[in-house]
């Protein structure tokens, strides 16, 4: 475990640098893509409880950001500002359309459920281009980011740069405790099999909805720092490529491990970034690098750490 | 309300189901038999409708044109399946989204690439442009009859297919178990790609008719692979029935709900309510219907047996 240890500690330690550093080479650029990266990297890690530990393939995710980039676009809309109230409806916002859509699709498996939820995100996109007040399909500008009263000031780049960094890093331990705990044994025992945790007593239902609820409520605090990041509010948040593009995430860093998302958000924007920066056509080589590392990297990043068990 | 008006919406829903048919009919055969689940299949729908428009440029003529379409999409599918999907048969379910998410990036890359992002429209030939007065005072565009006609005639053809010829016989033998069938001397790979193959080229079909009535751009055919998703879902996985009636059902509800659902709530709630009400409602009917017909029945209207 030690080395392992050692090279998360070290990408921790670089990404506390990372200011310093980017001031250092005068590229303020980077901060800006770091902090960007380690927003999905939350919705990613918030993803990998639902479908790493509890095998539930949601393409649906993106609605949760959407959600929460909405809760606090139309708050500040009405002109209230304050950052506590806004984000606590967004992740509340979050909470209950998860409780909605959880209710009905989870109640469903395999092929049935990611229909379902792709189709229930594809509704609230076109809810989003067809609500007119907020700008409908061209979305709205965020003009006043979040207030926190004097506490930290998020139109600071550095400041807002650590704040992410620390719910990041925040959200990482939850979960890595959620899926410790009793909760998430029995979610990891109906993964393996489902049969044998009825059969001890265990319905999974209530398991599965929760830890859906959770993951949709902390993938809309992803949407609320997002809104702030991009100071912009659009259907696009929901886009359905957005969720596959979580999803990928995931797998590419490596599912129900606790560092893989986050190393699979680095890795897929951090591509995404070099070959746009090359072509303007990235996509027909992101593409296939895609469908290759389905095919053939079967354990993700975190697969590639020492230490990591045969199960990844 | 007028008659004529409901009456010709009443039409262009069942257009519209009969083009989400095409699309379910592919797509639950390949889920049913190979236990594959293709995103990229609405790729093959918007490659269709690119190389007819193509076709019809390079030959100017419009039959060339479609034939370009659907014979080329049908060879596309089947490189798609030797080349990138085969592999995926064994893998399960997330493998294969996202598998075939990547390739969804590639074609609409390509296709934006080789054609450019700006939406392409195409003219019909003389003799399709026309409308027919169906009774008096109501005219209908007739190549939006002929989609139907042709969506019906498809719908018959595959019901024979897989219903009476040995070809069908093989499909159903191996939706219900492969192994044996493969025991048995048929050559299960084979059989795998020609469904596949099929399947492509009704997207294809579906798409190349398409091309006239809407615009033809990279991603258009994400857009209706979740409608055909929905449909799926309602009908129920598998069942080429289920995918028939589940594509009318949408198809109708979709259409009545963007043309009516505004004036109707005009009439129930205050005018200026259901002109920002009506087009968001109407936008989420068939996601609405999904659910309820999920809270009542899990498995769809028409489930496939065996499975």
């Amino acid at each position: 475990m030690r080395p392992r240890a050692l090279i998360l500690g070290g990408c921790v330690l670089l990404l506390l640098a990372a200011p310093a550093l980017a001031a250092l080479a005068e590229q303020p650029y980077y901060i800006d893509l770091i902090r960007r990266v380690m927003i999905f990297a939350i919705a990613a890690v918030s993803l990998n409880l639902i479908l790493g530990y509890g095998g539930l393939v949601s393409f649906g995710h993106a609605a949760y950001l959407g959600v929460g980039g909405y809760a606090v676009g139309i708050l500040a809309f009405y002109g209230m500002h304050n950052g506590w109230l806004q984000w606590a409806v967004a992740i509340g916002a979050s909470a209950l359309v998860a409780l909605v859509i959880g209710a009905i699709s989870v109640r469903t498996r395999g092929i049935y459920f990611i229909m379902i939820t792709l189709a229930f995100t594809q509704m609230l996109y076109y809810l989003g281009v067809s609500l007119d007040v907020y700008g409908g399909d061209d979305g709205m500008r965020l003009k006043v980011k979040s207030q926190f009263a004097g506490l930290f000031d998020l139109n600071d780049p550095v400041t807002f740069y650590y704040l992410v960094l620390v719910l990041m890093l925040g959200c990482m331990y939850l979960v890595h405790r959620l899926v410790e705990s009793r909760f998430g044994m029995v979610i990891r025992a109906a993964k393996s099999n489902e049969a044998r945790t009825r059969a001890i007593g265990f319905s999974p239902y209530p398991y599965h909805l929760a830890a859906f609820v959770i993951a949709g409520a902390m993938c809309g605090l992803a949407g609320a720092l997002l809104a702030n990041h991009t100071a912009y509010i659009a259907p696009a948040y929901m886009d359905w490529t957005r969720s596959g593009e979580i999803m990928f995430m995931v797998i590419l860093g490596g599912m129900a491990t606790t560092p893989g998302p986050a190393l699979g958000a680095f890795a897929l924007l951090m591509i995404e970034d070099l070959l746009a920066g090359w072509t303007a056509h990235w996509q027909v080589i992101l593409g296939p690098l895609l469908v290759l590392s389905v095919l053939f990297f079967k354990r993700g990043l975190a697969g590639l750490l020492p230490g990591a068990g045969k199960n990844g | 309300m007028n008659w004529s008006l409901v009456f010709e919406q009443l039409l262009n829903g069942l257009q519209f189901g009969v083009m989400l048919f095409l699309m379910a009919a592919g797509l639950t055969l390949v889920f049913g038999i190979m236990n594959l689940v293709n995103l990229a299949h609405g790729s093959l729908y918007m490659v269709g409708a690119y190389l007819a428009v193509a076709g019809t440029q390079w030959t100017g003529s419009y039959v060339a044109g479609v034939l370009c379409g659907f014979l080329g999409t049908l060879v596309v599918g089947i490189a798609v399946e030797v080349v990138a999907l085969r592999t995926l048969y064994q893998r399960d379910h997330l493998d294969q989204v996202l598998a075939t998410f990547g390739l969804i990036l590639f074609f609409n890359e390509l296709v934006a690439m080789l054609w450019g992002r700006a939406a392409l429209y195409t003219s019909l030939p003389a003799w399709l442009q026309g409308h027919v007065e169906l009774f008096s005072g109501s005219r209908y565009p007739v190549y939006r009859l002929v989609v139907i006609g042709v969506g019906l005639a498809v719908g018959v053809l595959l019901w024979y297919v897989v219903a009476k010829t040995r070809l069908g016989m093989l499909i159903r033998a191996g939706a219900s178990n492969r192994t044996m069938v493969a025991a048995l001397g048929v050559n299960i790979r084979l059989l795998y790609t020609v469904v596949f193959g099929f399947g492509a080229a009704l997207a294809g079909l579906a798409g190349l008719m398409a091309g006239p009535i809407y615009a033809v751009q990279p991603g258009m055919g994400e857009l209706i692979l979740i409608q055909v998703f929905v449909v799926i879902v309602i009908g129920g996985i598998g069942s080429i029935r289920g995918a028939f009636v589940g594509a009318i059902i949408v198809g109708i509800v979709d259409t009545m709900g963007r043309a009516f659902l505004k004036p109707l709530l005009g009439h129930i709630i205050s005018p200026t309510g259901a002109e920002a009400a009506g087009p968001a409602l109407a936008s989420m009917l068939i996601y609405l219907l999904m659910a309820t017909v999920l809270a009542f029945r899990p498995q769809g209207l028409f489930p496939a047996k065996g499975s």
